[in-house]
């Protein structure tokens, strides 16, 4: 009975996956919005505020792995909005009346946002390319990077499911993602924490986003990691983990509602 | 005397300190239309939503088919199906897709999915619009496909949650059309709906749900006979007229609306007579109407039982 209900559970997923993939491309705004951002926010630091802000390199080597981070918290933040509609619109509800997992139902949403993150990240990487980024990594390393991407990625797009559960309109997931968005400007993404006020530095030194810049920043440039990288899979994996049950957990609350 | 699908015994529900349902019983046997009616906030959709193990009683015994929904709520779900109050479809798929999407997560085979997505199609009149997007649908189409996805697997018993608010008169007419040519083929159906008309048209059992109880049940026929067919409503320009011609006429009385509702035959020389009763007691109304008897009335004529002193004094 077990090994029927894992089975059902996979294919279940699959389904929820390949609407969501469909969902990536007709909804176009959501596509091109997570694609330019990312972009934008590159030029605009590179170009605008790049000349003013030391940084002890070529500012652009600098920053494209915030930028990353900050395309990739966007791309994910899509799927609080998807969550929510699925709830107002009262698929959800219908799911819940039908004999499924819950969570492989989350999981379509979560590799969705996963698949158009991909697809975000790689254009920004390619335009940073194009902009005179010039990683100093082998393969093995742009393999660590994709590795902590897609832990980041899994985790924070498991965070926004749960606030998509959480919230009960679609203007209030979009609200209640922003401070979520916010942490990669207060860490050490686009300029050093030391040249902040030293209470903001404190948060900043310590907040999941910089130990995350820091691995990805010294797998692709060859900056000191430290024990960055411990602590980064220490946060997220912690996040994921917590996240996954309580979106389960919400899922499944309104029963006694 | 058929079987029950849908046995309620009890059923309480509270929201905080306020009282939703305040033991609802009733039975529905198979195959038929069991009609929920009642006013926004009579607790039609809580009760609705308890039979579909969305939410627990807090009190009573709910069962489908002999399965206790809150627990053995997995059984239940594998017997029925539900369509909300907004169509649970899904804009940016297609009508096919969504059919095809909602077969497979129900756990049929390849070959049902497609099958069945194509009788659906062709039932519910969506083939011209198969490949198009739902977001692009009329109401009356997403409704249609709603009610669709809901019958995919066959379900014994649906729920459908005032299938027809918000939908214009001819949608609403095609989707009684639908809702009966469903229960023909031995579906047991239960909806909720406010509109006499509907439960009329379609219900075999209607239940009148209010203040959360069950106020009165039978068939369209009993209710009917209760509020009389034809309605006249009197309206006077002040209390005191309202008032000496409830007292001369009987009826109900509307304080707000200063004016007396009652039962009329409707023929010429009745109407003759109660304007010329008026007239000699020297009663003038400011406009009369005629109309159908309405929830309104059914409500009135129900609960003016035990409250009719209280009523009449305002």
């Amino acid at each position: 009975m077990g090994e029927t209900k894992w089975y059902w559970a996979i294919l279940d997923g699959w389904t929820m996956s390949v609407r969501s993939l469909k969902h990536i491309f007709r909804e176009a705004e959501s596509l091109v919005m997570a694609i330019g951002l990312p972009v934008a926010i590159m030029i605009m630091f590179v170009y605008v505020f790049g000349g003013a802000i030391q940084t002890g390199t070529d500012y652009v080597n600098y920053v494209v792995p915030g930028v990353i981070i900050t395309c990739v918290g966007f791309g994910s933040s899509i799927i609080a909005l998807s969550v929510t509609q699925d709830m107002v619109s009262g698929l959800f509800e219908r799911f819940r009346t039908m004999p499924l997992l819950p969570s492989s139902l989350m999981v379509g949403h979560v590799i969705g946002g996963f698949v158009r993150n991909v697809i975000a990240t790689t254009v920004a990487i390619l335009v940073a390319f194009l902009i005179g980024f010039q990683p100093d990594a082998g393969w093995l390393e742009w393999l660590g990077a994709a590795g902590v991407l897609t832990l980041f990625m899994l985790s924070i797009s498991w965070v926004f499911v749960v606030f998509g559960l959480l919230v009960k309109s679609v203007e209030a997931a979009n609200a209640i993602t922003f401070p979520m968005l916010f942490l990669p400007y207060l860490s050490s993404a686009f300029v050093p924490t030391e040249t902040m006020p030293s209470w903001l530095h404190a948060f900043a030194e310590n907040q999941p986003m910089t130990p995350l810049i820091e691995t990805l920043r010294g797998l692709l440039l060859g900056t000191p990691i430290g024990h960055n990288h411990w602590l980064m899979i220490a946060w997220f994996g912690g996040l994921l983990i917590v996240s996954m049950i309580t979106a389960t957990l919400l899922f499944k609350r309104r029963k006694s509602e | 005397m058929p079987e029950s699908v849908i046995s309620v015994k009890n059923i309480k529900k509270n929201y905080g300190k306020k009282t939703v349902l305040n033991g609802i019983q009733f039975e529905v046997p198979k195959g038929s239309i069991f009609a929920l009616l009642g006013e926004n906030g009579a607790g039609k959709t809580t009760m609705v939503r308890i039979l579909s193990t969305l939410i627990q009683a807090d009190g009573g015994v709910a069962t489908i088919g002999g399965y206790d929904t809150s627990r053995e709520s997995a059984s239940v779900k594998k017997l029925i199906s539900l369509t909300g109050q907004y169509a649970a479809v899904d804009g940016l798929l297609t009508g096919e897709e969504n059919l095809l999407m909602m077969g497979r997560l129900n756990h049929l085979d390849r070959q049902t999915v497609k099958k069945r997505t194509a009788e659906l199609l062709e039932q519910f009149d969506l083939k011209d619009a198969a490949k198009k997007r739902a977001q692009s649908y009329s109401g009356g189409m997403r409704r249609r496909l709603d009610i669709a996805i809901s019958l995919i697997a066959d379900p014994k018993v649906i729920f459908l949650d005032e299938p027809t608010t918000g939908l214009d008169p001819r949608s609403r007419k095609n989707m009684w059309r639908m809702i009966q040519r469903l229960a023909e083929n031995g579906v047991t159906i239960f909806l909720t709906t406010q509109y006499l008309e509907e439960a009329d048209q379609l219900a075999d059992k209607i239940a009148v749900i209010s203040g959360g109880k069950i106020v009165e049940e039978g068939t369209a026929e009993e209710l009917k006979r209760m509020v009389g067919e034809e309605k006249i409503e009197f309206t006077f320009a002040d209390l005191p007229s309202c008032q000496k011609a409830r007292d001369l006429f009987g009826g109900q009385m509307d304080v707000n609306e200063r004016s007396v509702i009652m039962t009329t035959e409707g023929t010429p020389e009745n109407m003759r007579r109660l304007l010329n009763a008026l007239h000699e007691h020297g009663i003038e109304p400011v406009s009369f109407i005629f109309r159908k008897p309405t929830l309104d009335d059914v409500f009135m004529e129900i609960t003016s039982d035990d409250k009719k002193g209280a009523v009449v004094s305002g």
